[in-house]
């Protein structure tokens, strides 16, 4: 039991980064051998492990059954001599250099490099996620499957795909050129941010699963801010915002797994911790003249950490909404951003506001409706809720617009 | 869906007409929360308001400092949304806030090629 939760842990750790390295070495084309060796070693390391126990220092066992097939692989490889070498030849200077370099040094630098390639702009978005999962994360093809609601095969093809559009696109793994780092991160930050929203808003009823894809789009993040050509503002904004969110992962679910909507949740369950943490980040954001979209973001999560229902509160909300918007449209900003109206200016202007929106497709839009006409025009907010209602997708919302629909009635008689 | 100009135009000039401190700010809240309603109808293009300094180039060339040189109103911001038509567009425009201001203008005109 303790040896395959070691192997597991080690499993998700150590994986990614042999495959980085692997990667670096062999050339992202060959991402697969990359794979294989890396998922060869764990296999090894289960058999003899079982039989011997776990060495003193894993991860050097590891390292170094992995050098040791990685070498292998590169003496007897014909196929691999023939085809691929005469690449290597040209674009690494150690090629007769045959060992593999596992220091921690590059194993940092492979895994940045490795997360600039996986997010390459020529690799589709979802690839990307991916990809990201796989090779960055070490999650298996299971997990991945079942943080995206999918099975095993399609999130296969999608991979295969992906590592198609690797070796026709020709990708390296290697840093952009300081020029192009921002450029680069625009993908990688959006690849980063949907990790940690598929698992933050996910449907998926794996709360453990869910709860590290949140920790390992944090941890990729902190990597970037770790390393000086990309520690950039929009980088640690985005950091921020996670942190900040992460912040509620104890207050936002009941016992049984339920959402806790955040006027109901407890305060004093919030990592204060990670708020901090969240707070420096933001701070370190602040350097440099750009706003980007995690800079707004990462405010109003700020503002979501003060649990006092002040005017300041939501005013700063609802204006960095206001620009949010502007940058970049989104259904649920507007929806957010017409709660925050209601909030700040009242909810007769918000109304208004609310009925221009043209959302009428969206069970969040009513939902909305509803408690903006609450306590102003009952019969509204009531068929607002039955709207709602109608048009949730999961039995979670639909109970939630019951209960609101129960307590206005309650409020008739 | 077409695209719309929204020119603002301010009364820069009259000292009875300038805004006191608080009073702009509560103008720029007011006008925040305009440019933010648009946006969150998903009908915000782009656009900004305009920095009070400024030169006009006339025939000759003849250069004066502007905006605001012979005409009470100078060109205060603009932003281009989508609406579906004119009258789509034009109501819009009306809810801008510096309407509130007597001699404040905001013109509307369809953007071509769109």
């Amino acid at each position: 039991m303790t040896n395959d939760h070691t192997i597991l842990h080690l499993f998700r750790t150590e994986y990614r980064k042999i495959v980085s390295v692997l990667c670096r070495r062999f050339g992202f084309a060959q991402m697969e051998i990359a794979e294989d060796i890396a998922s060869e070693t764990f296999l090894t390391a289960t058999q003899v492990w079982g039989v011997k126990g776990i060495p003193p220092n894993p991860m050097a066992w590891l390292y170094n059954v992995a050098k040791n097939k990685a070498k292998n692989h590169l003496q007897r490889n014909t196929v691999f001599e023939e085809k691929v070498v005469v690449e290597i030849k040209n674009t690494t200077t150690d090629f007769y250099e045959t060992d593999i370099d596992l220091s921690p040094q590059n194993v940092i630098d492979s895994q940045l490099q490795m997360m600039f390639a996986v997010c390459h702009p020529l690799i589709p978005s979802e690839a990307q996620i991916g990809l990201s999962l796989r090779i960055l994360c070490g999650f298996g093809i299971e997990e991945i499957a079942d943080a995206f609601l999918s099975n095993k095969e399609t999130i296969n093809k999608r991979l295969f795909r992906a590592k198609e559009k690797i070796r026709e696109g020709g990708i390296n793994v290697e840093m952009p050129a300081e020029a192009e780092i921002d450029e680069r991160l625009i993908p990688l930050l959006t690849t980063i941010y949907l990790l940690f929203n598929e698992g933050y808003y996910s449907v998926s009823q794996n709360q453990t699963l869910r709860k590290d894809l949140c920790l390992e789009a944090m941890r990729l993040c902190t990597m970037l801010v770790e390393n000086k050509a990309t520690n950039k503002p929009q980088v640690n904004a985005l950091l921020a915002l996670m942190c900040f969110h992460a912040s509620r992962f104890e207050a936002r679910q009941d016992k049984n797994g339920e959402i806790i909507l955040y006027d109901d949740q407890d305060a004093s369950l919030w990592n204060t911790d990670l708020i901090s943490k969240g707070g420096y980040f933001l701070n370190c954001a602040a350097n440099g003249d750009s706003v980007s979209k995690y800079h707004l973001e990462a405010g109003i999560a700020y503002w979501h950490t003060q649990k006092a229902d002040t005017t300041e509160k939501w005013e700063n909300i609802l204006q960095l909404y206001n620009r949010l918007l502007q940058m970049e449209y989104s259904p649920i900003a507007a929806l957010n951003r017409t709660y925050a109206l209601a909030k700040a200016n009242g909810k007769q202007a918000a109304i208004i506001e609310a009925e221009k929106l043209n959302l009428t497709g969206n069970h969040f839009y009513f939902a909305l409706l509803g408690e903006l006409h609450t306590g102003i025009n009952p019969a509204k907010a009531k068929q607002s809720f039955k709207d709602a209602r109608a048009l949730a997708k999961t039995d979670a919302d639909k109970q939630a617009m019951q209960k609101k629909i129960d307590a206005l009635s309650a409020m008739d008689i | 869906m077409d695209e719309y100009l929204i020119l603002m135009r301010l009364d820069l000039i009259t000292k009875e007409a300038q805004p006191s401190p608080e009073q702009l700010e509560s103008y720029m809240k007011m006008y925040h929360d305009w440019v933010g309603g648009i946006a969150a109808q998903n009908k915000f293009v782009g656009g900004t308001g305009l920095a009070t300094e400024g030169k006009v180039i006339k025939f000759g060339p003849v250069i004066t400092d502007g905006p605001f040189v012979e005409i009470k109103e100078s060109l205060a911001g603009f932003i281009t949304i989508r609406a579906t038509d004119l009258e789509d567009a034009t109501n819009i425009a009306k809810q801008c806030p510096i309407l509130g201001g007597e001699g404040n203008s905001v013109e509307v005109r369809k953007i071509q090629g769109h």
